[in-house]
């Protein structure tokens, strides 16, 4: 694996738009029903609502917001770990629905957050990594063997660490773990769900830079989850920004961070703190509570919070607005509400 | 000299383990005035928890603890009975932990736990400590305050929690507030909402803050003074903008390499790394303990131990024997210096 690779300036060219998305939610919802309490009726909870995403083959694409927002929720889904309510997604062209769980592991992988929980502690390296080959079966003992030492020394792990237990691994290298399991049969494409967050700033470095080269050398796509902004801003083509359920706006990283629409995405980019003196704490503006989403706002889900609303924001519920620069969901630039509310 | 709240001089902990003795924390000095914000900042391991437990007296009990000097408003705080310390902490220091759900008690009341400090350290009736727990709640940003309090932790939100945590270390009025890693378990949003507050608070209650935390961000915004430590030593310490702007320590630098800044670092780029790890504490370090990991490293770097020394720029000190050298020339690799 190369080590020298500098800036590539044709990740976009590399997102082919001819071939069918690599993976597509349409109008995915997830809904659990939450006890209220002993004798007391169970509330619905609309954990993902309505949900259009795509992500192109070869994209990088960045999934944001604040924790209890449906992230994990919509992970887990596109993994084919839990089927949505309604709405439809479909991996390569397929639908998901239907697909065996073993075929859509070949597909689609994870990367979690928690290197220490995700990892089982009674096995070694070795059978960790090897473990998806022989789930998915046809390999022998020898043949697994062979595979898991090329993809350790693709994930930049000693070969003696084989026999070694995840206790005995630093944070980062079980990290690295985790990454050549995911990635031992060969998936298309990576969910990372939070992947340097439990990781101190000199790891989350080489574990960033490792899934550069790890994209580049396999033309794997990522949907990277992180609620560190500057991670996403430095990893994806395009990022969707996700509040209580709903994907609030969607555009590519430059547009996003340049030029934020939706009055969240800017509390957001407010709140990234970089290690630049003199700048001070940012006020975000953003009212300390989050919403209870059994309970939801009426109207715009995020007005409770927001600096900029006007009339309509309470009860009229915003409508996607979707144009060169992306996609939105706001008052704001909806002329149509706007006219309306000046009328 | 009456505005200094803390002085920490050559404090020394360590904990034995079944190979021998880690030494966590190796001759760490540093002081805090009234009104100052000074952030310890390391990676995982490096002792600054261990730094922040010591000066609580709230070490765990195999560990020991030493120091030339340990003294909060001039009063040594090493060698006192633990019926002094008690009175301190909590009444002159007060801690704000990482966790808000493990520190408060779950079977209590926000009530019962706030207004506990005040009844504990001060002759007042129960209504007055009640009176000042609704001010607090009220002024770190609670609504409905007086119906919290008779609230259970966990009924609220993290970010509520960590909000009763501060209004607690406030309940006396401490001159000194250290903070753990108050913000690792709150969402972005929140992190910079209660780092403005605390912010606010200290220049409010006019008292010192000790900030510990991984996060160099949070240290670049808020710090008056950075102590950066690694592997139980300080090995640069001076303000925000000299740390920041002209980082001296071949470690300080690469912890700033390794972070992106969006609008900065160019997208797809690769970000600087620490090759290596961090070096075993338990038994003694022959001179630099980044040695290991450092692109700069001479043999002259391994012979003895490197004192912590000023540079040109004031009160900005590193422990790091090429410093000077480095900084004339722009930091290129040993080998094109040699």
């Amino acid at each position: 694996m190369s080590t020298t690779a500098a800036v590539r300036p044709e990740i976009k060219a590399s997102a082919d738009t001819a071939a069918p998305p690599m993976l597509e939610a349409i109008d995915v919802t997830r809904m659990f029903m939450v006890s209220q309490g002993f004798m007391r009726a169970k509330k619905p909870l609309h954990a993902v609502n309505g949900v259009n995403l795509s992500i192109r083959q070869g994209e990088v694409v960045g999934l944001v917001g604040e924790s209890g927002c449906g992230k994990t929720t919509l992970a887990r889904m596109l993994l084919g770990l839990m089927p949505p309510s309604s709405g439809s997604l479909k991996i390569d062209g397929q639908p998901l629905t239907g697909m065996r769980r073993r075929d859509v592991a070949r597909l689609v992988q994870p990367v979690f957050q928690d290197p220490y929980s995700s990892l089982n502690p009674r096995k070694s390296v070795g059978s960790i990594i090897g473990l998806p080959l022989r789930v998915q079966g046809g390999v022998s003992g020898e043949e697994e063997k062979k595979r898991v030492y090329e993809m350790m020394e693709l994930v930049g792990l000693a070969r003696r660490l084989f026999d070694n237990y995840p206790s005995q691994l630093s944070g980062g290298q079980r990290q690295r773990v985790a990454i050549a399991r995911a990635l031992i049969n060969r998936p298309r494409m990576v969910i990372c769900d939070e992947p340097t967050s439990a990781l101190d700033v000199s790891v989350q470095s080489q574990i960033l830079n490792l899934l550069q080269d790890l994209r580049r050398d396999l033309g794997l796509t990522y949907l990277l989850i992180s609620h560190n902004l500057a991670v996403v801003e430095h990893m994806a083509d395009r990022v969707a920004v996700m509040y209580l359920g709903r994907i609030v706006e969607q555009t590519d990283t430059d547009t996003l961070f340049r030029n934020p629409r939706h009055p969240y995405t800017e509390a957001l980019l407010k709140s990234v703190l970089t290690p630049e003196p003199g700048l001070g704490v940012p006020d975000t503006q953003l009212g300390a509570a989050y919403p209870n989403p059994l309970n939801m706002p009426s109207g715009c889900r995020f007005h409770p919070r927001c600096a900029r609303r006007f009339g309509p924001c309470d009860t009229i519920v915003p409508r996607p607005l979707v144009s060169a620069a992306g996609m939105v969901e706001c008052h704001l630039y909806d002329d149509d509400v706007k006219k309306e509310a000046a009328a | 000299m009456s505005d200094r709240i803390l002085t920490v001089e050559g404090l020394e902990v360590s904990l034995p383990v079944p190979s021998g003795t880690l030494n966590a924390v190796h001759g760490v000095s540093f002081h805090v005035d009234r009104g100052e914000t000074v952030c310890i900042v390391g990676e995982s391991g490096c002792g600054k928890s261990l730094t922040a437990l010591s000066i609580m007296d709230l070490l765990p009990k195999r560990a020991r603890r030493a120091a030339r000097e340990l003294t909060l408003l001039g009063e040594p705080i090493v060698g006192v009975s633990e019926t002094t310390m008690a009175d301190l902490r909590g009444n002159r220091m007060a801690m704000i932990f990482q966790e808000p759900m493990t520190s408060l008690n779950p079977a209590y009341t926000i009530g019962n736990q706030l207004e506990e400090a005040l009844l504990r350290h001060r002759k007042v009736p129960r209504a007055k400590a009640r009176e000042r727990a609704i001010h607090l709640l009220e002024r770190v940003g609670i609504t409905a305050a007086e119906q919290r309090l008779r609230q259970y932790p966990h009924q609220l939100s993290g970010g509520l929690r960590q909000r009763v945590m501060i209004a607690m270390a406030l309940m006396t009025g401490p001159d000194l507030i250290i903070a753990d890693e108050p913000t690792t378990a709150l969402d972005v949003t929140i992190q910079a909402q209660i780092l403005h507050l605390l912010a606010e608070l200290q220049r409010e209650f006019h008292m010192g803050l000790v900030l510990i935390t991984h996060d160099l961000g949070v240290v670049a915004r808020i710090a008056t003074r950075v102590v950066v430590m690694y592997a139980g030593q300080v090995v640069e310490t001076g303000t925000a903008a000299e740390v920041f702007g002209a980082p001296r320590h071949p470690y300080t630098r690469g912890l700033l390499d390794c972070i992106p800044i969006p609008g900065k670092t160019k997208r797809g780029e690769r970000l600087g790394t620490i090759p290596g790890m961090v070096p075993s504490l338990v038994g003694q370090i022959q001179g630099c303990h980044f040695a290991g990991r450092c692109n700069y490293v001479i043999d002259e770097c391994r012979a003895a131990p490197i004192p912590l020394e000023a540079t040109p720029d004031g009160g900005h000190e590193v422990r790091c024997i090429r410093a000077d050298e480095l900084m004339r020339g722009g930091f290129q690799p040993a080998e094109s210096v040699a």
